[in-house]
């Protein structure tokens, strides 16, 4: 870089006193600019926090904000965790998330290591695979009750022409054994491309070095995979794997759009069996305890993941 | 040169990596394209099996998404002046007409107000935290960012039972304003986080050689700062409109009527016996397509976007 006399004073000028220098104070301006968004959510997320806590010992019903207010202490969240219901809507949540992860995780880091083969207009297409994960949920979720009938649906066609089954001899989303399937495959076909684009960061920026010195240590290309491919990419894809995990904890949009937690409550993932018990039930008291403990979960679970992924970044 | 490096893969390798990408590409593409392509056919076409690919494209979809229709009986159809124009022709021809428009355009309105609004309120207040964080030593720091990217973690249902309380009792229910606040405050995370990267970015030389000039911090944010972060604010700024268009938890929850989006609409638009599955696809795409024609366009950016500016390529 050019150093020229007013670079070289710039740089002698330390930035705090130049602030001093004319108008408002560094200081002030700091303030000035933070304070707003930390009003905001202090307004919009933590004072709504508060009252969540606060509503959690109660027995209020929002459909009744009359009727007098007694504090329970920890009963609604004593009846939450012995509640056999939520356990079943707790497997149904580790169901969708375990496989759309394993298969997100598995098809996505494929598509990157092909599309990393650098072939020509590999551009194009990535920017056409990622369309999906930008769309509205709820809109496409609804589409794709569509493409889920029987006979006429687009995916049943699909299936009965690869596997020559009947296409109106299979309910996606009608069926009990099949419905927690449906959700999986359309978050998958969504979020795919979304593993898919941190992996190919993660394989870009492996530098080429490296492979060439593998080469001269005559390293076979399955040994390069996986002692310099995997290890290099794991703190990219474990980033990923946060993302979707949080993301798919709090599902609620698509699935409701897809099977509304159908048949029966197969399908019922948490935050649409909050969404039953706070907005259709009324109960808003246990909801409250219920949304603590959803976020207490996620939290918790987060930060455990996220000094693992420290730990792998350092190594 | 690097047509001869060990590390390139052969020619043969590439075509099979290409082959297959495309095969995945054209397989992800369909429901798509299936969106797209059903707004232009006509009822009975949409439900024929085996499914259609070819077909004679009608407007029947996109008239009945932006109409209300009531049947009447042939002789009432008979005593009818002809009709004026040819969407109501193609509603006679299903022995209706025309009764008035349809709900679609004011829950397009909306989503366009909602979006915009609060898009703007949370680049611009995003913006001058990040500077913030990015040039002042803010008390604090890290416990402050770390603090706005975790009301991320919340589901919005969780957060949606004391909005709700609160947007009753401040008169907020179904309002646009209550609704921008609402966004702006889940978007403001991702805003901040963005163009924190974005600032971070820029030498702190130029606003130096500014203040050195007799410029004031102020004067240096706004005359050398934003110019240089404006392709980061730019994107950022997709991002937050994005989110907000595509939002339904607190859309379905919180509005109703007056403020109601597009996002909880759609799936309620009905004809006889079940869903319109045309006028639902023509009105998924108009309001699909607005999001790719930005996706292809941010594709640079997409993955620090999607990642909270964690990954930048």
């Amino acid at each position: 870089m050019s150093d020229t006399p007013i670079d070289r004073v710039a740089k002698a000028t330390p930035p705090s006193v130049a602030g001093k220098i004319r108008g408002l104070s560094d200081r002030t301006i700091a303030w000035l600019f933070v304070a707003p968004t930390i009003f905001l959510l202090l307004a919009v997320n933590i004072f709504p926090l508060m009252w969540t806590i606060n509503l959690s010992f109660t027995n209020f019903r929002a459909n009744r904000p009359n009727r007098e207010v007694d504090y329970v202490g920890l009963r609604n969240y004593e009846r939450i965790l012995t509640d056999g219901d939520i356990w079943l809507t707790m497997q149904a949540t580790a169901h969708f998330l375990f496989w759309t992860i394993v298969l997100q995780v598995l098809i996505g880091f494929a598509l990157a290591w092909l599309i990393n083969r650098k072939f020509k207009g590999n551009d194009l297409w990535t920017t056409l695979i990622v369309l999906p994960m930008m769309l509205s949920p709820a809109v496409v979720g609804n589409f794709w009750t569509f493409l889920y009938q029987p006979q006429i649906g687009l995916f049943n066609y699909g299936i009965s022409f690869l596997t020559e089954a009947d296409p109106s001899s299979f309910q996606m989303i009608g069926d009990v054994a099949l419905a927690p399937w449906s959700i999986v495959i359309v978050d998958t076909w969504m979020w795919t491309p979304f593993v898919m684009l941190i992996c190919l960061a993660g394989l870009r920026s492996i530098p080429d070095y490296i492979y060439e010195a593998a080469e001269i240590d005559r390293a076979s290309k399955w040994r390069q995979f996986w002692t310099i491919t995997v290890p290099m990419v794991l703190p990219f894809l474990m980033l990923a794997v946060l993302f979707r995990g949080i993301e798919n904890f709090k599902m609620f949009d698509l699935v409701v759009q897809l099977t509304g937690g159908g048949p029966g409550s197969v399908t019922e993932l948490t935050s649409i069996n909050l969404k039953r018990e706070a907005f259709e039930k009324w109960r808003t008291g246990y909801a409250s305890a219920y949304a603590i403990i959803l976020f207490v979960t996620v939290f918790g679970l987060a930060s455990i993941y996220v000094k693992a992924l420290n730990k792998v970044k350092e190594r | 040169m690097s047509s001869y490096s060990i590390t390139e893969p052969s020619s043969r390798q590439k075509w099979a990596a290409g082959t297959l990408v495309i095969v995945y590409a054209v397989i992800t593409l369909l429901p798509l394209v299936w969106i797209l392509t059903t707004g232009f056919k006509s009822p009975v076409d949409a439900i024929a099996y085996p499914p259609k690919v070819l077909f004679e494209p009608s407007l029947e979809g996109y008239v009945n998404l932006f109409t209300t229709r009531t049947r009447v009986t042939p002789e009432q159809l008979e005593s009818l002046p002809p009709p004026a124009s040819w969407y109501e022709q193609i509603v006679r021809n299903r022995d209706m007409v025309i009764a008035g428009p349809s709900r679609y355009g004011e829950r397009f309105l909306n989503s366009v107000i909602i979006g915009f609004g609060s898009t703007f309120l949370s680049v611009f207040l995003g913006t001058l935290a990040a500077y913030a964080f990015s040039r002042f030593k803010v008390p604090m720091k890290d416990d402050l960012l770390f603090f706005i990217l975790s009301t991320r973690m919340m589901p919005p249902i969780a957060v949606a039972i004391p909005i709700f309380l609160m947007f009753r009792t401040l008169g907020l229910s179904d309002t646009h304003l209550g609704m921008i606040l609402l966004y702006t405050a889940v978007n403001i995370s991702l805003a901040v986080w963005l163009l924190k990267g974005f600032i971070d970015e820029i030498p702190r030389e130029y606003e130096e050689a500014a203040l050195i000039d007799g410029y004031t911090r102020f004067q240096a944010f706004y005359k050398v700062v934003l110019p240089q972060a404006a392709t980061g604010i730019a994107s950022t700024a997709i991002f937050c409109l994005i989110f907000s268009w595509n939002e339904y938890a607190f859309a379905v929850l919180l509005t109703s009527g007056t403020a109601q989006t597009a996002p909880p609409f759609i799936p309620t638009i009905i004809g006889v016996g079940g869903q319109d599955w045309p006028a639902v696809a023509a009105g998924a795409t108009l309001f699909l397509v607005p999001v790719m024609v930005f996706t292809i366009l941010l594709r640079k950016h997409l993955l620090r976007g999607i990642t909270f500016g964690a990954v930048r390529k």
